[in-house]
């Protein structure tokens, strides 16, 4: 491989978030299946009715009170345009998003997977520009796929962050 | 002996924090009393307060090896010393200068802390040189001239006596030699014998050289730490009863190295105003944010407690209830104490303006006379820094266009000086502040047609108070022209929008020829706040007391609509107040069956509106916490509380409520 092409390789890499290699958790939104890096999660509740928040988006549900700090959730199936239930067996999980604390509802989360670097494989390029920016991989446990969330880019418009 | 250098190469970084929060005091204190300084009789009290401030900040300059702040202190304590010492009498351009060296300090100061280039200090220096000479009645002999401060006199050859001491090794003397040797314009450096009476183990030289004091310490560091050198003129040269050159301060490490003293000790001795240091602590403010955290906690769950008592049979809530009111009292009285904390005098924000007015004043050729009233008065540290800008803002509008220059204010009849008055009052549960200024006034009538200019509604009608209010407006200025002061129209759009932001509201008055008050009214604290929850479509929100005036159970009929059902009023006293259901206001569901609604009366900025509310829930106070925090600011909503149920409960903002309620604005009195 010469080097100008590994040079650029390397930075579009970089510009694009390369998930690291190392334990991810798994998580589902219908039929497919998630994972997000296990550093940035924080816990794993289960749903309890928000505090509404006026004026907010139907995706953001409201505000829960997290041992004292006040911790916006949003949906993330009603986000990716799916249907949401909610039922005893819906779950919360609690993340660091952009410096802030956020939780997402997810329909089920399954477990904790070690993603070796070797597994990572760039996300495939859909033909859409405007596809799912927020997905930076693709990783394969045995006959799964694991699409590898960045939670910044997903959530940042939603939270406020600038 | 190899423990001294080796002490004055520890990493001294650690202590930087605390010579910089002293060397900014030391700074505002010096600046303080310089503008208080009367010329023609100057207070002997001053002058040596002024000089200590400029030997603290020089003591600790010197010892952590900031050479610019050292020399330019050292200057100004040469200049202060011959005033303090009446050698020299005081002269408005000396205090202009020695308060522009206070300002190249502090900016000296910046760069340290935060990087950046430090701004030259030659002109400062020659500057004070100047003021010096000038006092000096016989011109000292030439080679005494050059011993004072730390400037070079260009082309001009000093003998100065140089100790070095101790040195970490012997070689270093050779080294130091050899180094002035090859160095061009270093100057010549030889070996000296020990003077009597000096140090057994310090080294002695005798250097001939253009260079001036720092670059000496400076070319000297390469073998040896700046700390362990000191520069004197050569005996020869030294007239006995001088001792205006101080050297600069040896490390006491060099003393107690081997006892392994921090080097911190250093700036101590030297810092001498601080009278009030035995009566205070520095405690830093994540500290005093976490006790404030914790107190929060601690009323919560003490609410909790209080709620699941009420829940509990009769017997043994009655054993419960002695203890939980000891608990309820005793809470409320720690939380009032560690809120006190937080509490900062009003002075520290008004001590800003002295400074700021008379170069202001100055630059635009009027005469003011600042007055504070109530500078004792407290205010939330985080308030008070967040209506510092505000506040200058206001200030600067009453010099800029509110006061007239003396011959205006003279052909008016009244003294050529304006006064500028800033009071703080606590009233209620807020903090009111007033700029008032015995100015011109505002001009309504320009007023009005800046206003239509801008292609608002104005009509000749509008109240005064209500013609005030556009000053508001954003692009609104009645200002001739744009100075670079204020005049460009976004001023006044941004104070109110950053007072309001502080859950404050902001007001003129205004008399034409006499002159123009703002008043600003904050909350005491954003931290705690009595509130009255009301349930809305099965939440809880929560309403500021300090904004409800009252509220009430409508009779049937009371509620009258307006335009086709579009607006609905009620009628309370002599009045029709608009009425807002929170429903709607909330975007929540409709009910679903209609309930008899309570009506919450609620004020804000003289104008009040009727609440619609499904029930009153009750009175409490609440912590407040903040939205931003994790989420972004949502229009209408001031912040978020955690009810004794462990919910969340939005609080309301009641004045963004009342301002965006169209019906709000338009029913007539």
């Amino acid at each position: 491989m010469d080097m100008t092409g590994e040079g650029g390789r390397i930075a579009r890499d970089a510009a694009n978030r390369q998930p690291r290699p190392g334990e991810y958790l798994a998580w589902r939104v219908g039929s497919e299946e998630y994972g997000i890096d296990i550093r940035k999660v924080q816990e794993i509740r289960s749903y309890e009715a928000p505090t509404r928040i006026p004026s907010a988006p139907a995706h953001v549900k409201g505000v829960v009170n997290l041992r004292g700090a006040i911790v916006p959730v949003v949906d993330l199936r009603l986000k990716l345009g799916r249907e949401a239930g909610y039922t005893a067996s819906t779950v919360v999980i609690v993340l660091s998003v952009a410096r802030r604390v956020a939780g997402v509802v997810v329909d089920s989360v399954s477990d904790v997977v070690d993603l070796a670097a070797d597994a990572i494989r760039p996300p495939p390029e859909v033909a859409d520009a405007t596809g799912p920016r927020f997905i930076t991989g693709v990783a394969s446990v045995g006959g799964r796929m694991l699409l590898l969330a960045d939670m910044d880019t997903l959530l940042s418009d939603t939270l406020g962050v600038s | 002996m190899t423990a001294t250098t080796a002490a004055a190469d520890h990493d001294l970084t650690q202590f930087y924090q605390v010579f910089f929060d002293e060397a900014a005091e030391n700074l505002d204190t010096f600046e303080q009393l310089l503008l208080g300084l009367d010329v023609d009789a100057p207070s002997d009290d001053t002058l040596h307060a002024v000089f200590r401030c400029a030997h603290s900040v020089k003591g600790g300059a010197a010892t952590f090896g900031f050479s610019d702040m050292a020399d330019l202190t050292h200057a100004m304590e040469t200049l202060l010393d011959r005033l303090r010492r009446h050698e020299q009498k005081p002269s408005t351009q000396m205090v202009d200068t020695l308060l522009q060296a206070g300002d190249t300090l502090r900016a000296l100061l910046h760069c340290r802390r935060e990087g950046g280039e430090p701004p030259a200090t030659d002109g400062l220096l020659r500057a004070l040189a100047r003021h010096c000479e000038a006092g000096a009645g016989t011109p000292a002999p030439a080679p005494m001239q050059a011993a004072h401060g730390m400037p070079a006199q260009p082309g001009g050859a000093r003998d100065l006596e140089m100790l070095v001491g101790p040195p970490a090794t012997a070689a270093i003397a050779d080294d130091l030699i050899e180094l002035f040797a090859e160095v061009s314009g270093g100057g010549r450096l030889e070996r000296a014998g020990n003077a009597p009476g000096q140090a057994g183990d310090c080294v002695r030289f005798r250097l001939n050289t253009t260079a001036s004091d720092s670059e000496v310490l400076d070319l000297c560091s390469f073998h040896a730490p700046r700390d362990a050198i000191r520069l004197q003129p050569w005996p020869a040269a030294r007239a006995a009863d001088f001792e205006l050159f101080e050297p600069p301060p040896v490390l006491p490490a060099a003393a107690s190295a081997l006892s392994g003293t921090p080097p911190a000790a250093a700036p101590a001795p030297a810092a001498a105003p601080r009278t009030a240091a035995a009566e205070t602590i520095r405690v830093s403010v994540d500290k005093v944010d976490q006790l404030i955290n914790l107190m929060g906690e601690l009323v919560i769950t003490q609410a909790m407690l209080a709620q699941r008592a009420g829940q509990l049979g009769t017997g043994a809530r009655e054993q419960l209830v002695g203890g939980l009111s000891d608990l309820e009292r005793t809470t409320r009285d720690l939380q009032e104490s560690v809120m006190a904390i937080r509490m900062i005098p009003m002075s520290d924000v008004f001590n800003r303006f002295p400074r700021m007015l008379r170069d202001l004043a100055s630059r635009l050729g009027k005469q003011l006379e600042l007055r504070t009233v109530g500078e004792a008065t407290e205010l939330d540290k985080g308030l008070i820094e967040k209506i510092t800008d505000p506040l200058t803002h206001l200030v600067r509008n009453s010099v800029d266009h509110g006061i007239e220059l003396p011959a205006e204010r003279i052909a008016a009849g009244k003294s050529a000086h304006g006064t500028l008055t800033l009071s703080a009052r606590h009233e209620g549960g807020c903090i009111v502040i007033e700029v008032q200024d015995d100015g011109k006034g505002l001009d309504r009538g320009r007023i009005i047609a800046k206003a239509r200019a801008a292609g608002m509604d104005a009509p000749d009608t509008m109240s005064d108070g209500e013609v005030w209010q556009l000053i508001f407006a954003p692009g609104l200025s009645t200002a001739e022209e744009v100075t670079d002061i204020s005049g460009r129209g976004v001023g006044m759009d941004v104070v109110r929008r950053n007072i309001l932001a502080l859950g404050g509201t902001v007001e003129l008055d205004s008399a034409r020829g006499k002159g123009t008050r703002v008043r600003v009214r904050l909350p005491l604290t954003l931290a705690i706040m009595d509130g009255m929850s009301v349930g809305v479509a099965g939440e809880l929100y929560v309403l500021p007391l300090a904004s409800i005036v009252e509220s009430f159970q409508p009779q049937a009929g009371a509620i009258r609509t307006l335009a086709g059902g579009a607006h609905r009023v009620v009628k309370v006293r002599d009045e029709y107040l608009p009425v807002v259901g929170l429903r709607d206001a909330m975007n929540a569901p409709p009910p679903d069956e209609a309930a008899p609604p309570m009506l919450v009366v609620v004020q804000a900025e003289s104008r009040s509106m009727a609440l619609e509310v499904d029930r009153l829930v009750g009175q409490q106070q609440v912590v407040v916490k903040n939205l931003e925090a994790n989420f972004r600011k949502v229009p209408g909503v001031s912040g978020a509380t955690i009810m004794g149920d462990g919910r969340v409960a939005l609080i309301l903002d009641v004045p963004a409520l009342v301002r965006c309620s169209p019906a709000a604005q338009a029913v007539p009195a």
